[in-house]
């Protein structure tokens, strides 16, 4: 995909977040002095092409009562992992759900699906949820929960 | 896409546009949004990501956390109750720093770093109750 200059510097501008009024693009324009119809094709653009997942509210969980927030782990066969993983995506407590390599011996797991609840025995039902759905297919799993935050900085681009 | 987002939403939802921004505003002032505004995905402009876990000695874990945490290159690093405790998402601008770092990552800690990069990402449907 094409990704360029002006890309770049609207990303720059924008990473941080979306101007907080009526007409937000002609803002960000206005700065980088480049026409608001420019600005709009490329964020238009960026988005069709998937450089730009979504634009809108990322959600502090934690604020929200979420303050269970599970990284479940399953062994599930490498063959029926796309059609397993689409189906477990779509569950509503599901924010993040990855396909990543197994590491044999010490780590046998390769479905990735982070989930929150409001309480420890919500997660656990979110669990059984998945467990359920998986039937046959889970091969093993388990849960890991975050105990400490030892650093948390969002992406920034650093490219020159 | 279109000139005036908010008004857009507002007219969706009911509201006036001052009222959109202004709980906005809000809700980013009181921390239950991080953020509003676009989410870019870092591989689709050439940089590399992962996901990388070590298996720390209680012990050393802080003095660890402290080598892996100066990496300009780590953006986030959790402790977890798992054998693997550290667990740390990694990103560059290329493969190629994406791999020197966690080697060298591996040479300071004299510890081994598995790296877990997605292999496959899967669509969400998340839907949160406040």
């Amino acid at each position: 995909m094409d990704f360029d200059e002006i890309d770049l510097i609207i990303m720059r501008a924008t990473q941080a977040g979306l101007p907080l009024v009526p007409q937000p693009y002609q803002v960000i324009a206005d700065e980088l002095n480049l026409s608001v119809e420019l600005v709009m094709a490329r964020f238009t653009a960026m988005q069709e092409s998937g450089v730009i997942r979504r634009i809108g509210a990322v959600p502090n969980h934690y604020k929200l009562g979420y303050h269970f927030n599970g990284m479940t782990v399953w062994n599930v066969p490498d063959e029926r992992i796309d059609l397993l993983g689409e189906i477990i995506g779509q569950l509503p407590f599901v924010s993040h759900c990855y396909h990543r390599p197994r590491h044999l011996p010490e780590w046998h797991y390769n479905l990735f699906a982070m989930v929150h609840g409001k309480s420890q025995c919500e997660v656990n039902e979110q669990i059984e949820k998945i467990a359920v759905l998986l039937g046959d297919f889970n091969l093993g799993n388990d849960v890991l929960y975050s105990t400490k935050i030892l650093k948390k900085t969002g992406f920034r681009s650093r490219l020159t | 896409m279109c000139d005036s987002p908010y008004l857009q939403v507002a007219n969706e939802l009911g509201l006036t546009e001052s009222d959109v921004l202004a709980r906005l505003k809000n809700l980013l002032d009181n921390g239950t949004l991080t953020r509003f505004g676009a989410l870019y995905n870092a591989e689709r402009i050439g940089g590399a990501l992962t996901l990388a876990a070590m298996k720390v000695p209680e012990m050393d874990f802080e003095h660890v956390a402290k080598i892996v945490n100066a990496f300009p290159e780590v953006a986030h690093n959790y402790a977890r109750n798992h054998e693997l405790n550290m667990w740390f998402v990694v990103a560059t601008e290329t493969e190629e720093q994406l791999a020197a770092t966690l080697a060298a990552i591996e040479l300071q800690t004299g510890l081994p770093v598995f790296n877990m990069p997605k292999i496959n990402e899967y669509f969400v449907g998340l839907k949160l109750e406040a």
